[in-house]
């Protein structure tokens, strides 16, 4: 009698100019929640993409059941019962929620010739009720939000009932509340017996929910422990193999400082109400808030991506007026997205070309000739610094990993050279170390004297490095707290506030 | 966890205004004007005859744009569309005329031609990966040319049967059968686009091709199928163009294929694929061939017809963009 599920002995895989898995193997148990972690571009959604069917392998063989299996197809994969959330948003944003959810499977009428929207419509409902997630199923997937697209992809992963399901980084986008939800699901899964792979770069998460845990770095199969005889100092140890950072720096110095930004009474639509706040030169001013809190809708509107419909904006005291994307850079405000897919990155170009975008007339000549030479010397920089994992600046972007696309979105806008930098959860999908390093170059930068806003959905993170913290709740700001007061249960105290 | 509704109310009626129907809306009204102005500019405009060529012009371009708008929804382009359905109606004509087969099984010939080149654009663009734009214009110099060959550069004439042009010009309570036929194919294409499976695919498959085929779904069969329904429907417009004309003129067909892709981009349907509808392209054909009767009608030379087309086009699909851009940025 075979215990696991899974077996995946000696996977070998190589794209071009990168060996992305040497030998790795690893197991699942029926009914285990197993742990895979390890840094940025180590290789853990290469290797569940190879078990799912995405990408063929070059070496090794997977077990499913005790019995070797050749998955050489997404569909393979599904039939043998073993569905993913992967790590990208994979949906069809013209089709309902409904449709995304069941696409390829859809319940049919007359000899299967017709959809039968309607029992589609109402299994959708089901599943997201049980789940408890109130998006109606006939919604448009464009009209949703990051979280909500994640929720949804989770549904759809659940709907297949499969004995296996894997989830790559499915907290990444999601808040507290919505992450209790999806724990909740997982523990009745892993009643029911199926097997789980959690692979995520939240730390704290795998010591609530996990059983074992395996360890990639660079490709390779580094240990596998259970989750009750190790530390998470530990795990980090074997994932990294060097100490990280720990922010810490003087707190209140900025208070004196002259204010670079204010804003007053900005409202603009229905999730931006009546916001005010100042912002000072040197500070990182945390914004905090549960999804749908209007964060994202106030940068946005800053930014000028999305219009304002009153209010007054000034910097350096100076009103200002900032109708797109292009007024706010030219006065001096940068934007890293949340999604930054969509808006961060062109994903067909290389990674040069990609640092060097938001700053492109410094990279031109006057008769638009490009300057590729100092192109990449800067990206070069920005490479080292933010030890961004690429075989070189020509690799085309959308071969990184998801971590290491987000710090080439960070390079983009630290070359640009802004006095105010607005971070929509810069840290999403960012390893330990890398994100330790981030938290470090947050703090260099402050202390140069610019001037930051980050947006964050993990309260750790916005405790551990803001100044100060703005708490919203329906587009409105429900708390200022200074750093020495704020704790966890003070913002959600504020985050939940709709009374204000 | 009330929060992840996050205001699904607000949405909704953007969603309503943001909808198709909103272009839909748009493209009808702008019908309805351009009517109302050819019936008060020209007495001739809203006579029962000159309402009939215009729903007879309008069937052949009309079957056309109804078929390409699958493959447009899949983010695609079919630029064969016009030479492949002069390419049916000469098979039709080989078929009947050449070879003495019957009716019926000449019209099954002409949309089987059609399917089968549809089919072929499918493999080159699926399977062997070749830009839809170059494949389909490859597929459009072939079929020109191949017309020319079979029928020997000369039309061809179905003289022994008489019959075969009731397939246009029979009336069915004083309309038209050729008109008939486009408003079948209409709505057999509106209920395949919307409540079958393929209707489905495609949807997905121009929305987010990756996406689609990661939830295991065979996007290449599905393109190819898709491809040859397009392919299908330019073959019956073969046949309809074949009836209409009594003969199968092997040098006619080149143009009509961006007649037909203007008329589905004017009903809104995105060049970008994932969004579209049967009813906009259909009101979009009839944009087009009212407009250009109602010219024609008003003694406006060609040449300015021409130009005045152009124009509507774009501003057509200008109008579609800003109201979408204003939603979004
Ligand atoms: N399609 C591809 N073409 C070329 N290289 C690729 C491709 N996909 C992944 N890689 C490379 O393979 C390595 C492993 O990537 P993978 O996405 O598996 O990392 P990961 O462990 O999931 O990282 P993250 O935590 O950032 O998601 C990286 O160096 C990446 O650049
Ligand atoms: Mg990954």
């Amino acid at each position: 009698m075979v215990k696991n599920v899974i077996k995946m002995v000696d996977i070998d895989k190589r794209f071009p100019g990168v060996h992305a898995l040497k030998d790795c193997s690893f197991e699942l148990n029926k009914g285990e929640v197993h742990a895979l972690i390890g840094e940025n571009g180590a290789g853990k959604s290469t290797l569940m993409k190879i078990l799912t069917g995405v990408y063929d392998k070059n070496g090794g063989a997977i077990y499913y059941k005790g019995k070797e299996v050749e998955i050489n197809s997404p569909k393979a994969a599904q039939e043998l019962g073993i569905s993913i959330i992967h790590q990208e948003l994979n949906l069809m944003p013209d089709l309902t929620v409904a449709e995304n959810i069941y696409i390829g499977r859809e319940p049919m009428r007359f000899k299967g010739i017709f959809c039968d929207s309607l029992l589609q419509n109402k299994m959708a409902k089901e599943l997201l009720d049980n789940m408890n997630v109130k998006i109606e199923p006939t919604v448009k997937v464009e009209q949703l939000t990051v979280a909500q697209q994640q929720m949804i992809e989770i549904a759809k992963a659940l709907s297949f009932n499969s004995e296996v399901l894997i989830m790559d980084e499915p907290t990444a986008a999601l808040t507290e509340s919505e992450i209790d939800e999806l724990f909740r699901i997982i523990q009745e899964l892993k009643a029911k017996g199926v097997g789980i792979v959690y692979i995520s770069h939240r730390m704290e998460e795998l010591k609530k929910i996990c059983d074992r845990v395996t360890v990639m770095r660079d490709g390779e199969y580094v240990g596998m422990k259970n989750m009750n005889e190790v530390t998470i100092d530990e795990i980090i140890k074997m994932m990294v193999g060097r100490e990280i950072y720990e922010g810490v720096h003087d707190l209140e110095r900025h208070q004196n400082h002259e204010v670079v930004l204010e804003v007053k009474h900005l409202t603009s639509g229905k999730k931006v109400k009546d916001v005010s706040f100042q912002l000072r030169k040197g500070e990182i001013l945390g914004f905090a808030g549960l999804m749908g809190a209007g964060r994202t809708e106030v940068a946005r509107c800053l930014f000028g991506a999305d219009p304002k419909d009153s209010g007054e904006i000034y910097i350096n005291g100076q009103k200002v007026h900032i109708r797109s994307p292009k007024d706010a850079v030219a006065n001096g405000i940068g934007y890293l997205s949340e999604d930054r897919k969509r808006y961060g990155l062109v994903l067909g170009l290389d990674v040069n070309t990609n640092i060097a975008m938001a700053t492109m007339p410094k990279f031109s000549n006057r008769l638009g000739f490009l300057k590729e030479d100092q192109e990449k010397v800067n990206a070069t920089k920005y490479i080292d610094t933010l030890s961004i994992k690429t075989p070189s600046g020509k690799q085309l972007v959308q071969n990184l990993s998801g971590g290491n696309q987000q710090k080439v979105v960070i390079g983009k806008w630290l070359t640009r050279n802004c006095d105010i930098l607005i971070f929509d959860e810069p840290t999403r999908g960012i390893d330990v170390g890398a994100k330790s390093e981030i938290y470090k170059l947050l703090n260099e930068l402050a202390d140069q004297g610019m001037s930051i806003i980050m947006i964050s959905s993990e309260l750790p993170e916005v405790l551990r490095m803001s100044h100060r913290i703005m708490v919203m709740c329906e587009g409105k700001i429900t708390g200022e707290l200074s750093r020495n007061i704020a704790t966890q249960e003070r913002i959600m105290t504020c985050a939940t506030d709709r009374t204000a | 966890m009330e929060h992840i509704i996050a205001d699904i109310s607000t949405t909704k009626k953007k969603n309503l205004f943001k909808s198709g129907a909103a272009q839909k809306l748009l493209a009808l009204g702008a019908l309805v004007l351009l009517i109302l102005f050819f019936t008060l500019a020209s007495p001739v405009f809203m006579t029962s005859s000159n309402l009939i060529s215009i729903l007879l012009a309008t069937a052949v371009n009309g079957v056309l744009a109804v078929g390409v708008t699958f493959v447009i929804i899949t983010g695609g382009i079919d630029l064969s569309i016009g030479t492949g359905m002069t390419f049916a109606s000469v098979m039709t004509g080989v078929a009947i005329t050449f070879l003495g087969l019957p009716i019926f099984v000449g019209v099954f010939v002409g949309i089987l031609t059609g399917a089968f080149i549809g089919f072929i654009n499918g493999i080159n663009v699926a399977k062997l990966k070749i830009p839809a734009f170059i494949a389909t214009l490859g597929m459009m110099m072939i079929t020109k040319g191949l017309s020319l060959v079979i029928s020997g550069a000369k039309p061809i004439y179905f003289m022994d049967t008489p019959e075969f042009a009731n397939i246009s010009k029979a009336t069915v309570l004083g309309i038209p059968s050729g008109v008939i036929i486009f408003f079948l194919a209409a709505v057999l294409a509106h209920i395949i686009l919307n409540k079958t499976i393929i209707g489905r695919f495609n949807f997905a498959i121009g929305s987010n091709l990756q996406a689609t085929r990661l939830s295991g779904i065979n996007t290449e069969r599905w393109l190819i199928i898709i491809h040859s329904l397009t392919g299908a429907f330019v073959g019956l417009a073969g046949v309809l163009m074949a009836a209409r004309l009594n003969s199968a003129q092997p040098a006619l067909g080149q143009g009509y294929e961006l007649d037909a892709i203007a008329a589905v981009v004017i009903g809104g349907t995105s060049l970008s694929g994932g969004k579209g509808t049967i009813s906009g392209t259909v009101i979009g054909a009839f944009i087009m061939s009212v407009l250009l009767n109602g010219l024609r009608i008003m003694s406006v030379p060609q040449e300015w017809q021409t130009v005045l087309t152009g124009v509507i086009v774009i501003v057509a699909v200008f109008v579609d963009i800003y109201r979408r851009n204003k939603q979004s940025i």
